[in-house]
């Protein structure tokens, strides 16, 4: 008998709640990011995962897109984080709690 | 249920080679959120991302772990420590909490989802087959998910090559600087 894929979706979700965790409890703001990258790949991985149990490639490509999407994601946000440590020189997430700058 | 009797050769191999790479994944994701250095945070998240890799090949995807490896261990991870490096790496995370018990609030939260999840699967009635694709692979996995993205996703895949336009052009206004 093969791998369930019980075992991948309980792996997804323990690898997403250590990613959820992770973002509730950290403040460098590039560290939050990551734990976000995190979250994304397990979600990922139970796509995949759905995919095969599916017979189709269906999930896969939800998963490329998935990549693509975390891909511009990052560039902005890291773009986003650069500009306020230019003003603040910090990337404490704590430091940027106004709207206003 | 999940460490069920291996039978044939190739399904032992397949959880000989899920189970030190469920550890391995597991245990880089905890200590990237733990550790105090975000440079030791960044490398432990690429041995993740590889781990994920593997994870695709079991599940015959190979085309996406070569995808996982190039952009995300790849390109990713090097944005990630590229800003690390731009903005000086200086572990000076304030380790005070700034709402009161912040941390045991998180842990409890986490476990709480954690364990929706758990019973959701396990409740979910997935038994049965781990399904198979080596039907839908025959001719190649990279070849059978390009036909499936340029016939039926045609639409979203143009959607996301407009969206990573729009996000370069947005990361250029943004790290332009203003005179």
């Amino acid at each position: 008998m093969k791998i369930g894929t019980n075992a991948y979706l309980l792996l997804s979700a323990v690898l997403f709640t250590i990613g959820v965790v992770g973002v509730l409890v950290r403040r460098n703001a590039i560290v939050v990011f990551m734990c976000v990258e995190l979250m994304l790949n397990a979600v990922n991985l139970s796509f995949v995962a759905f995919a095969r149990r599916n017979g189709t490639l269906d999930g896969q490509v939800l998963a490329f897109f998935v990549m693509v999407v975390a891909a511009a994601e990052v560039v902005v946000g890291l773009g986003i984080l650069v500009a306020i440590f230019r003003k603040r020189s910090s990337a404490s997430v704590d430091d940027v709690n106004l709207l206003r700058g | 249920m999940i460490a069920v009797a291996a039978t044939t050769a190739a399904e032992r191999a397949e959880l000989l080679t899920f189970i030190p790479l469920a550890v391995l994944s597991v245990v880089t994701a905890i200590g990237m959120v733990t550790s105090r250095n975000a440079v030791y945070s960044a490398l432990l998240l690429v041995v993740n991302f590889f781990c994920l890799a593997g994870f695709y090949v079991l599940l015959q995807a190979q085309f996406l772990a070569a995808v996982q490896v190039i952009v995300y261990a790849g390109a990713i991870m090097v944005l990630f420590l590229f800003v690390l490096m731009l903005l000086g790496i200086g572990n000076d995370e304030v380790m005070s909490e700034t709402i009161p018990g912040q941390r045991v609030i998180a842990g409890v939260l986490g476990v709480l989802l954690l364990a929706a999840v758990v019973v959701a699967v396990l409740e979910g009635g997935l038994s049965g087959g781990a399904g198979d694709l080596t039907a839908v692979n025959q001719g190649g996995n990279t070849q059978a998910v390009g036909r499936l993205l340029f016939t039926r996703y045609v639409f979203a895949f143009e959607a996301t090559g407009i969206l990573l336009v729009v996000a370069a052009v947005g990361a250029l206004v943004l790290g332009k600087r203003r005179p």
